[in-house]
């Protein structure tokens, strides 16, 4: 009967909107497998986190490790309190650094970690100290403008 | 009354009143249907006679009086018992309501898949019988939009009794349909009704054809039953209702014209608004 | 014109749509528990989603590879500007997968699906249909309508998907093949910028909510039409209309929400 050319298309029209799913999530998105239990928090002070937003990347050596989880203001030093989501095969020194970078000219802001040579490790909770905020494009167009500016009378 | 005492109701309506939009379509009907019998309800367009149907068949409720089917009042049963008791109740509508995505097999076998669990071997021997009786055997695989009038409406005869129910009711059975199935549709309501123990409801107002095979005869007007009778007593009558209707007369107690101021005043007063 | 009868005018308006918002939201209740016993008799259902969801198919994938390659060639015109074209695939899969794969999706499947099913129950009432099963003690709610609103519901996410997938491919086509793109830069950029969580189960989010309201409107409106062939053919246009205003107005709310990250 023609109830078996139904339900076979309507099979395939489920297997094909399943499978557009999948690509969209495998193909598309990446799958990030960022779990709470797969991960690690650590923190680090910024001056300036520039537009850096939750859910950035966290890399070392240009390779993903972790994201960003959230960022909030610190009451006392007024200073960018960030909170990394690190991924748990990867462990850092103390003594890491952590640098706020743009990818391309135009591109997402993400945190980039260069790791230390200390023994002791960084574990959940943990604090990354040495940091080297986001630059600015608009600050440096500026502090090159003044620095020209001061400079030409004495030149001509 | 003139009726034979011996056949108990199958269906009792006592002083029933009805009203759609403020506007009334019965009060203080009273009439009874005998167990086995094809009784006719005869009446204008208008008489509320396919509203009568609903209210047997439940669909509408009675604002006062009851209806009373094989001894349960219909019109406040709960939903449940109202299903149960249309199981039991065919009706063949004017318009025939074939499911038009269902071919002619599937349409007669509806009720039964619906409402029983009976193997599949079973149900095509039930259909083709009920096709059979029909006369549309032949016709089993075609579709609701491939059948004339006369077709139609006998495949949703054998629809209405598929389940074999203690009773069918016709809404306007004859409209619409030429000579020839006209008479295949009267001659069936009557074979049907006796071969199968049935009791027929049949709402219409084509006289002639239903004086042929009813048994008892009501006629409605203004909201109650202005005659009633076997067939013979209803051409014998002089009441001039009764008359009228059964002779096709324009013009009498039921007037030619809708109420209206009478005409010149009309006339005169055309360019007041 | 008279300002006090435009302003009562106005005002009978807003009372019918309330009342007819009223009728809808009483028809949903109705309909609720109808819903579990027509998902018993799944070839009902299977039946419906043949009917609406395989058969706006086509339409869905020529309109999703259309979008997609039209999304290619104006973000690519515009992106080059900044020498940022390398952002192409995540324009695109950002464009698709967050807005147009669910709203186009949805609007579509209201202009084919979803005004046949309110014809279909329409004309199932004009003709006596659905009075017919009520006299032979069968409700039209779940042997009818229940089936219909769920192969809707059903169909909307499934088709909005691929709605997404295809014009991505449609993209990537045009991008690689004419615009001369690289293919692993399109991908990657892609993977790097579009989240799962949010994005694509955001869009899924939205058209499993479209397909919600797409379905009960067209259903309701079939119920609800007067029986007759012009009030079959008003209820089939309240259909499209309301579907569409329905669906643009939720995702502005959704997106709103979205975006806030609530």
């Amino acid at each position: 009967m023609q109830a078996r050319g139904v339900e076979f298309s309507v099979g395939l029209f489920v297997v094909a909107g399943l499978l557009a799913l999948a690509m969209l999530a495998l193909k598309v998105g990446n799958i990030h497998v960022l779990n709470s239990g797969e991960t690690y928090a650590v923190t680090a002070d910024f001056n300036d986190v520039g537009s850096l937003k939750p859910k950035a990347p966290v890399t070392v050596a240009g390779v993903r490790v972790g994201q960003v989880a959230r960022i909030t203001v610190d009451p006392v030093t007024y200073q960018a309190v960030v909170t990394l989501d690190i991924l748990k095969k990867y462990r850092f020194p103390v003594d890491s650094s952590a640098s706020i970078q743009t990818a391309g000219l135009l591109g997402e802001q993400y945190v980039s970690l260069s790791p230390g040579g200390s023994q002791r490790y960084l574990g959940n909770g943990g604090k990354i100290r040495i940091t080297q905020s986001a630059i600015i494009l608009e600050k440096i167009i500026s502090q090159l403008l003044y620095s020209k500016a001061g400079q030409s009378p004495g030149h001509s | 009354m003139d009726r034979p005492k011996s056949a108990e109701p199958l269906v009792t309506v006592r002083d029933l009143a009805f009203a759609r939009d403020s506007r009334a379509i019965f009060q203080d009907l009273n009439l009874t249907v005998a167990r086995g019998s094809v009784t006719a309800i005869i009446g204008g367009s208008g008489t509320g006679k396919t509203t009568l149907l609903s209210l047997i068949g439940g669909r509408l409720a009675p604002a006062r009086g009851t209806v009373e089917v094989a001894g349960e009042v219909v019109g406040g049963l709960p939903r449940k018992q109202l299903f149960a008791l249309r199981k039991r109740m065919g009706m063949l509508f004017q318009s025939s309501a074939l499911l038009t995505d269902l071919d002619v097999f599937e349409n007669v076998a509806f009720p039964m898949r619906e409402h029983t669990r009976l193997p599949e071997a079973l149900i095509h021997h039930l259909v083709l019988m009920k096709l059979e009786m029909v006369g549309l055997r032949g016709a089993r695989d075609l579709f609701p939009a491939e059948l004339s009038g006369g077709m139609s409406r006998r495949v949703a005869l054998a629809r209405a009794i598929a389940l074999d129910p203690m009773m069918v009711m016709y809404d306007e059975p004859f409209a619409g349909l030429d000579p020839i199935s006209m008479g295949v549709v009267v001659k069936l309501i009557r074979e049907l009704n006796d071969a199968l123990d049935m009791t027929s409801i049949v709402v219409t107002h084509d006289v002639a054809e239903t004086c042929t095979i009813a048994d008892y005869v009501y006629l409605l007007g203004s909201g109650r039953v202005i005659a009633e009778g076997t067939p013979a007593d209803m051409k014998k009558t002089d009441a001039p209702e009764v008359r009228q209707f059964m002779g096709g007369l324009p013009d009498g107690p039921v007037a030619f014209h809708y109420p209206a101021q009478p005409y010149l005043d009309d006339l005169m007063t055309a360019n007041r608004s | 014109m008279n300002p006090v009868a435009w302003i009562s005018g106005l005002g009978r308006r807003v009372i019918a749509g309330i009342g007819r918002l009223g009728r809808a939201t009483l028809f949903l209740a109705r309909l609720m528990p109808a819903l579990g016993a027509a998902l018993a008799r799944g070839r009902l259902v299977v039946q419906q989603i043949y009917m609406t969801g395989v058969l706006t198919l086509v339409i869905v994938v020529v309109s999703g590879a259309f979008v997609g390659m039209i999304l290619a060639l104006q973000g690519y015109n515009t992106l080059v500007r900044y020498d940022a074209q390398s952002s192409l695939g995540l324009l695109v899969a950002l464009s698709l997968t967050r807005e147009l794969g669910p709203v186009l999706t949805a609007l579509l499947f209201a202009g084919r699906a979803g005004s046949a099913l309110t014809a279909e129950i329409g004309l199932m009432k004009a003709t006596e249909q659905l009075d017919g099963m009520e006299m032979m003690a069968v409700d039209p709610l779940p042997r009818v309508v229940a089936p219909r609103f769920w192969a809707g519901w059903i169909a909307v996410p499934l088709l909005a998907m691929i709605f997404s997938a295809v014009g991505i491919i449609g993209a990537y086509l045009v991008a690689v093949g004419d615009l001369g793109l690289d293919g692993g830069v399109f991908w990657s950029q892609m993977q790097s910028g579009v989240s799962v969580s949010n994005d694509i189960m955001g869009g899924l989010v939205k058209s499993v909510v479209f397909g919600f309201v797409v379905s009960w409107i067209a259903v309701f409106e079939g119920y609800d039409a007067k029986p007759t062939s012009e009030g079959v053919s008003r209820a089939t246009t309240r259909t499209v209309v309301s579907s569409s205003l329905a669906i643009l107005g939720l995702d502005f709310i959704m997106t709103a929400f979205m975006l806030r990250g609530l």
